[in-house]
């Protein structure tokens, strides 16, 4: 995957351990409604971008904003206003 | 950081070099045991996951990133890394990683891009190193022993560049199609050109078998031939993606 971190989309698979750290379970296949569109994806299909700084997540059809996750010291700061809902699978 | 594996917990594990394989001029492979690692108490390993590895300088820096998994469950563990000449972390993990080294690594990841043995035909497409997973998933299938008709449609830059090349020929029952999209050596019979819809249409499975596809590579790559297996009538659905940023170059 990434190496270079510029600003290159990727998608919610990189983003796997980090969203796993923050919610203590596999989250790529969660379900996530876009609050702006409607549209309903897993999060492995947001688009990505990493170090931006921190880690934004937009809406694949509207590329609204879903979700910003930042770092500061040891603690994950997680900011999902833009989901209207986020439902774990399984 | 670094914990006793608790069940489902992503946690920091220590990983240490066994050996370090040439795949190409810049591609490794790096086989590493990792005591817990899909033990009791770990996350069970799927086909297509990938994993975290830190590395963390004498000043305290660290970074991390993702690499695809190329073995398969139940198999030591090992990545493959494409060296990038700006990157931060691969350089250090194609030129300087030596067996007994040891690195921080966490995982398996992922539950999205995974398949686990199911029967439908099965379409493998890789742009570059997002052969990676696809060859965790041949690996998988072929350990598995199951006859899930499969091919992998494998875009390159120039010959020398595949990587896998003499393992991906010898898998029974996988359709192995290479097309190559900054060369066109004499003697070359396979294909040239970048994944298009055309390719697609006269190679890949018809929608109409319900195939599964498993797309892999630079973001521009994985996104022209997601809109082209949609176009000949794959179900989104039917078509997961896994996205590298390494290059912004279409066809890898």
């Amino acid at each position: 995957m990434a190496d270079t971190r510029d600003e290159v989309a990727l998608d919610g698979n990189a983003i796997g351990g980090l969203l796993h750290e923050v919610f203590g379970r596999e989250m790529t296949t969660a379900v996530g409604i876009c609050g702006s569109c409607g549209a309903s994806r897993q999060v492995a299909e947001f688009v990505v971008y990493l170090d931006c700084p921190g880690t934004v997540a937009r809406c694949r059809d509207c590329t609204a904003v879903l979700m910003v996750i930042t770092r500061q010291q040891d603690l994950n700061c997680v900011d999902l206003m833009g989901l209207a809902s986020l439902t774990a699978q399984g | 950081m670094e914990g006793t594996a608790v069940r489902g917990r992503l946690t920091w594990q220590t990983g240490t070099v066994s050996s370090v394989i040439t795949e190409t001029a810049d591609t490794r492979t790096i086989v590493f045991d990792v005591p817990d690692w899909a033990g009791p108490g770990g996350i069970k390993q799927r086909a297509g996951q990938h994993l975290d590895v830190r590395l963390t300088a004498e000043d305290g820096y660290s970074a991390e990133r993702s690499y695809s998994i190329a073995s398969a469950p139940g198999e030591p563990l090992a990545i493959t890394v494409q060296r990038l000449d700006d990157g931060e972390v691969s350089p250090y993990l194609t030129e300087e990683l030596r067996a007994g080294d040891q690195l921080e690594v966490r995982g398996p990841i992922g539950g999205y891009f995974v398949w686990d043995g199911e029967s439908d035909p099965l379409l493998l497409v890789a742009g570059g190193s997002g052969v990676v997973p696809l060859r965790c998933i041949l690996r998988h299938r072929d350990r598995l022993g199951v006859s899930t008709p499969a091919e992998l449609i494998y875009s390159v830059r120039t010959g020398p560049d595949v990587i896998y090349r003499d393992e991906l020929g010898h898998y029974r029952g996988v359709e192995l199609i290479y097309t190559l999209t900054r060369e066109h050596p004499p003697g070359w019979t396979g294909l040239t050109g970048r994944v298009d819809a055309a390719m697609l249409g006269k190679y890949a499975w018809p929608a109409a078998q319900d195939p599964i596809a498993y797309v892999c590579g630079p973001t521009p790559f994985v996104e022209a031939v997601a809109e082209a297996l949609v176009s000949l009538g794959y179900p989104p659905a039917r078509v997961k993606t896994e996205r590298f940023g390494a290059t912004g170059d279409v066809n890898g």
